[in-house]
């Protein structure tokens, strides 16, 4: 079920970057995925931070660990994490690192930083859960930038190949790749068989119909544009 | 030992579902039968090595026990990072079951070629690291791995001892005690150092796990104050673990395995060996030297 609590809202979430001090040099990649990641956990992911274990949830994978401090305060404001805990960010003991650690947190699902890594174990969680017959889905989260690794052309290609319809990735587009994707980064995707919709990753009546629109027997790419990092 | 291992796997992944396999094209001749009859656990991400080891830890994240296979270059240092990430600060377990060895398929050249891979998984935390010697040992580490969650690698080789050894997984085999000097045979060179050493009075042990290094034995088997280590991987993988293992013991150590230069060439694994001086002849006359120097 979706976990909504109701003193903590969107509004809220710029006030809660805010208690995270240190990493400013990834404040445009932080803030580039703060409507994606509200949305997602607000009104689209079925988890619940009292049963983070539980086996059928949805997973959310944040392959761009860089820039986590929209991640953390979303996490805060749906109470996976204490919002006290913020301002610990980057602290020698802290939990929360300038990239997240699934060991430390419950309710992370991996933990990342390095580029390129998420989409691979997105898939693997994905076969996993259609292996077990689950409902669950997963939702992965890269960057423009982050495409440019190839270890995530291998996860593209192979997962549109066995039709994973449980698995969406969400690549938010604030135009940082040194090259561009001059096709379109969705075209990428839709070579390899994906379900694709590109919407403004500002929008979030945008970002839930492309979040929920049907794409039976293929994943889904969600490219996510938002203002350029500049 | 490769064809074993395709028999074990394909029978682990028949008994319990808990078990998947990950492939990169390479085996799939050999695990065919399993892929048509285990077709959502058992899996093969085409040439996508980095795939390979991600879709492996997605596995593990949903509760199964992953088997990875490709030959060691492509299943260690293709996807080293995401060995070290993927599978290891994820805390996830799997069993990497390498083929190929140092230079099993010389002919193919150095593309193909990895006695770097026991250096390069020492490198990185929380790996058990087994060197069997035989198909049997190969397939009683497999099914002690495949009961637990931990990250461990395989390294599987054409080369074999003649006999199987009664192993422990975790534990250094006695084979012979002696007075001298204490020889370290790491997996399938075991009857190579047998033979090297047959006249000799030294104590033998046997390592088919690399790491976590048995120091407990070592430090019980002493003979002398000389160690010396034959692995058929990269010259002195394991001297820094003999070091650490003696370091409260007056000792030298002596090491012999492939040395860490550009290999150029083709030929055959016994070819390989006798260049490199990993024949019972070359283990023999360097032994022999490095007792010449305890006088």
């Amino acid at each position: 079920m979706t976990t909504t609590i109701p003193t903590l809202g969107y509004a809220d979430l710029r006030g809660l970057m805010d208690l995270q001090l240190g990493d400013e040099k990834h404040a445009p990649s932080a803030t580039s995925t703060l409507d994606v990641l509200w949305v997602l956990y607000d009104r689209i992911l079925r988890i619940d931070p009292d049963r983070v274990d539980d086996p059928d949830r949805d997973r959310f994978l944040l392959s761009k660990g860089h820039g986590p401090m929209a991640y953390y305060a979303v996490l805060a404001a749906k109470g996976f994490i204490d919002v006290a805990a913020l301002r610990t960010f980057g602290r020698y003991d802290s939990k929360l690192g300038h990239h997240p650690d699934r060991n430390l947190v419950p309710g992370i699902e991996i933990s990342s930083g390095s580029l390129g890594h998420g989409l691979g174990i997105g898939v693997g969680i994905a076969l996993g859960l259609r292996a077990r017959r689950s409902s669950g889905r997963v939702f992965c989260l890269v960057g423009d930038a982050e495409l440019d690794e190839g270890s995530n052309h291998e996860a593209i290609a192979f997962a549109g190949h066995v039709g994973l319809d449980n698995l969406v990735c969400v690549a938010v587009d604030n135009q940082s790749s040194s090259h561009g994707w001059p096709a379109g980064i969705a075209k990428r995707f839709a070579l390899e068989g994906w379900s694709t919709a590109t919407v403004d990753g500002r929008d979030h009546r945008a970002l839930e119909r492309a979040f929920t629109a049907e794409h039976r027997g293929r994943p889904h790419a969600v490219v996510a544009v938002v203002e350029s990092k500049g | 030992m490769r064809e074993r291992f395709y028999a074990t796997a394909m029978e682990l992944v028949d008994g319990d579902e808990r078990m998947a396999v990950v492939i990169a094209d390479i085996g799939e001749a050999g695990m065919r039968d399993a892929l048509r009859a285990h077709p959502g656990r058992v899996i093969n991400v085409g040439i996508r090595e980095q795939l390979m080891i991600g879709v492996a830890s997605g596995l593990a994240l949903t509760g199964f026990r992953p088997i990875v296979h490709s030959f060691a270059p492509f299943a260690v240092e293709r996807p080293f990072e995401m060995l070290k990430l993927d599978l290891g600060h994820n805390d996830l377990g799997a069993i990497v079951a390498s083929v190929g060895a140092s230079y099993d398929t010389a002919v193919y050249g150095r593309t193909h070629e990895a006695p770097e891979d026991v250096a390069l998984m020492s490198a990185l935390p929380g790996w058990r690291i087994y060197v069997p010697g035989h198909p049997s040992e190969a397939d009683e580490m497999l099914r002690a791995a495949a009961v637990t969650d931990e990250r461990v690698y395989l390294r599987l080789s054409e080369q074999s001892n003649r006999l199987a050894r009664p192993i422990t997984p975790g534990r250094l085999y006695v084979e012979r005690r002696g007075c001298d000097a204490t020889i370290i045979a790491a997996g399938p060179l075991l009857d190579a150092t047998l033979e090297a050493t047959a006249d000799l009075d030294v104590t033998v042990l046997y390592m088919t796990t690399a790491r976590p290094f048995d120091a407990d034995t070592l430090h019980a088997s002493l003979a002398g104050d000389l160690v010396v280590l034959v692995e058929p991987y990269q010259t002195g993988t394991s001297s820094g673990e003999v070091a650490a293992a003696l370091a409260d013991i007056p000792h030298r150590i002596a090491a012999i395995g492939v040395p860490n230069v550009e290999h150029r060439k083709y030929g055959t694994w016994q070819e390989h060996n006798a260049a490199h001086r990993l024949d019972a002849r070359g283990i023999r006359a360097r032994i022999l030297r490095a007792l010449s120097r305890n006088a």
